[in-house]
């Protein structure tokens, strides 16, 4: 389909990339910033920047209702910025794709509104073992309001779903299966196409958390046939405090509103309220206006990189960091799917997690530790936590050595 | 010595580090010679909340003044909890409560830490100036 917002595919040059991020030359505790925690959130290029100070030097109003210039001219920037990433996910209609605070919001949007209409006591959501707290939770409380079942998908010790399983518990009883799409913890990819036609067949729904898989994969609702899809603008270059939540029309037209407030109505009398058409439905209130418009930019930018050369990028920096790292005395990798995205979760016998990251931090390297809000996977591990490097596309093979070398040092002091 | 002087010692010591490395090395070496608590109490009672690594701390009246042990699953984090041991141990309850902990800033223990980390170290401060409260006011 030809868009406006599908220019060229540009090369990948690292260096290049690396000189739109601002922050990457800072220097922390005197040495030059490594940062690995891309995981938890991503850095913003100088043009996603830029944007956010020119919305609000230029053009800062509210959105939808105005008859000024300004609110116009903001409206057509924020539902640009929808129609951006429509076709990046290769949406069918702008509608479809709802502005939420990020993945978190859009489960729970999912969970209450379609929960709420559909779920009924005796009926099953799927989940699994490594979902992350916010694929779960919000799970638990619509089961629990509606009488209906949680069942669980276990992993294998290399951090796989067991599909055999998972085959065993789709029945007639499924309702939803809300799965993640890349393990944030482990970088396992799952087989969502696998997932979402067994679900199909036995009539379930699909949601994907795709928090972990957006700055890493290249993302086709159509082509996966997903029914709902969320994920975060900040883990893809973008501002905070925004996210998507991608949904097939026809489920969302369905679907009663989440919130209540201005945008989502279309007449409000206090006989009864009729509410607005999609998206707006949706989106209660004044929205993040220009979390939305500085996403639009940032998925503008990231998805001008060719997709093969960002794989073939983040594959080699998986495998040149997988392998120097297990060369590490004592070093074990949590999660050792075939399929993975360019994460790294490891333990050092004998050594908390925590120790592991002060250490590093004090080098200026950058990574998380503790239990990444997957407490049930932590507990299939038996750790309390692990140490995770998650890259990105501006992460390198220096960056990878520095982590080596720091983890070394740190290895030797706590020894 | 009283409180200020051990603090004091602390400062004078940190002065002589010019590395984070030796500062860790330092607090590692004291994290192995943490007075340890006993198995029996790492429970929920004596836990303290808010650290990412587990924190255990007990404390005892002896003499008139207060004994601490502690543990912990990380060892930076045990030397930390052995450092405010260092300056609060064997000092009487109510000048435990009183106390002015400026040495964390001082040997920039607070700026080494991050929040989320330095929040644990909070807690760890807030459990041994309450129990020096505690016990005062039992005394």
């Amino acid at each position: 389909m030809n868009s406006p917002h599908k220019p060229q595919a540009v090369a990948l040059d690292v260096e290049a990339v690396r000189a739109e991020f601002p922050i990457l030359s800072r220097r922390i505790k005197d040495n030059p910033l490594v940062y690995l925690d891309n995981g938890a959130t991503a850095q913003k290029p100088q043009g996603v920047i830029d944007t956010i100070e020119h919305y609000y030097r230029e053009f800062n109003s509210n959105v939808h209702r105005g008859v000024h210039h300004l609110s116009q001219q903001a409206t057509e920037a924020y539902e640009e910025a929808r129609e951006i990433l429509r076709a990046h996910l290769n949406a069918e209609h702008a509608h479809e794709v709802l502005l939420t605070g990020g993945t978190t919001a859009g489960i729970n949007l999912v969970a209450s509104s379609w929960g709420r209409a559909h779920l009924a006591a005796g009926d099953e959501v799927i989940v699994s073992t490594m979902e992350h707290h916010s694929n779960i939770v919000p799970w638990q409380l619509i089961c629990e309001e509606r009488g209906a079942r949680l069942r669980v998908v276990p992993v294998t010790t290399t951090g796989e779903l067991r599909m055999d399983v998972f085959a065993e518990l789709l029945s007639a009883r499924t309702k939803l299966v809300a799965v993640t799409h890349v393990s944030n913890a482990l970088g396992t990819i799952n087989p969502v196409a696998e997932i979402i036609a067994l679900a199909h067949d036995a009539g379930a729904l699909v949601l994907l958390d795709g928090a972990q898989a957006a700055p890493h994969l290249r993302i086709d609702v159509r082509a996966l046939d997903v029914d709902f899809y969320a994920f975060s603008g900040h883990k893809v270059f973008g501002p905070t405090g925004v996210g998507v939540l991608y949904g097939k029309a026809s489920l969302l037209d369905d679907m009663p509103p989440y919130q209540g407030g201005g945008e989502m109505i279309e007449r409000v009398t206090f006989e009864k309220t009729t509410y607005a058409e999609l998206p707006h439905k949706f989106e209660a209130g004044t929205p993040n206006i220009v979390g939305g418009i500085g996403l639009g930019a940032a998925i503008a930018w990231f998805a001008r990189f060719d997709a093969a050369a960002l794989s073939a990028h983040e594959q080699d920096i998986l495998t040149y960091a997988t392998a120097a790292l297990s060369a590490i005395d004592r070093l074990r990798i949590i999660g050792t799917a075939r399929d993975k995205a360019c994460v790294i979760s490891f333990l050092i016998e004998n050594t908390h997690p925590f120790d592991i990251g002060a250490i590093l931090d004090q080098q200026g390297v950058a990574v998380r530790t503790g239990h990444h809000c997957c407490q049930p996977l932590m507990d299939f591990y038996d750790t309390p936590g692990t140490v995770r490097a998650s890259f990105a596309l501006y992460n390198n093979r220096a960056d990878v050595d520095a982590l080596v070398a720091g983890v070394e040092r740190a290895a030797a002091m706590l020894a | 010595m009283n409180i200020d002087q051990i603090q004091d010692a602390i400062i004078e010591e940190f002065g002589c580090f010019d590395q984070w490395m030796d500062k860790y090395e330092y607090l590692i070496d004291l994290g192995k010679r943490l007075p340890l608590i006993d198995d029996e109490y790492k429970t929920e009672e004596y836990l303290i909340r808010g650290c990412q690594s587990q924190v255990w701390l007990r404390a005892e009246m002896n003499n008139g003044a207060l004994r601490f042990t502690a543990d912990s699953d990380a060892i930076i984090t045990k030397g930390i909890i052995a450092l405010l041991i260092r300056v609060l141990a064997n000092q009487k309850p109510e000048d435990i409560a009183a106390a002015q902990l400026y040495f964390i800033d001082a040997i920039g223990l607070r700026e080494h830490l991050s929040s989320t980390r330095a929040n644990g170290l909070v807690n760890m401060v807030n459990t041994l100036k309450s129990t020096g409260k505690k016990f005062s006011a039992a005394h």
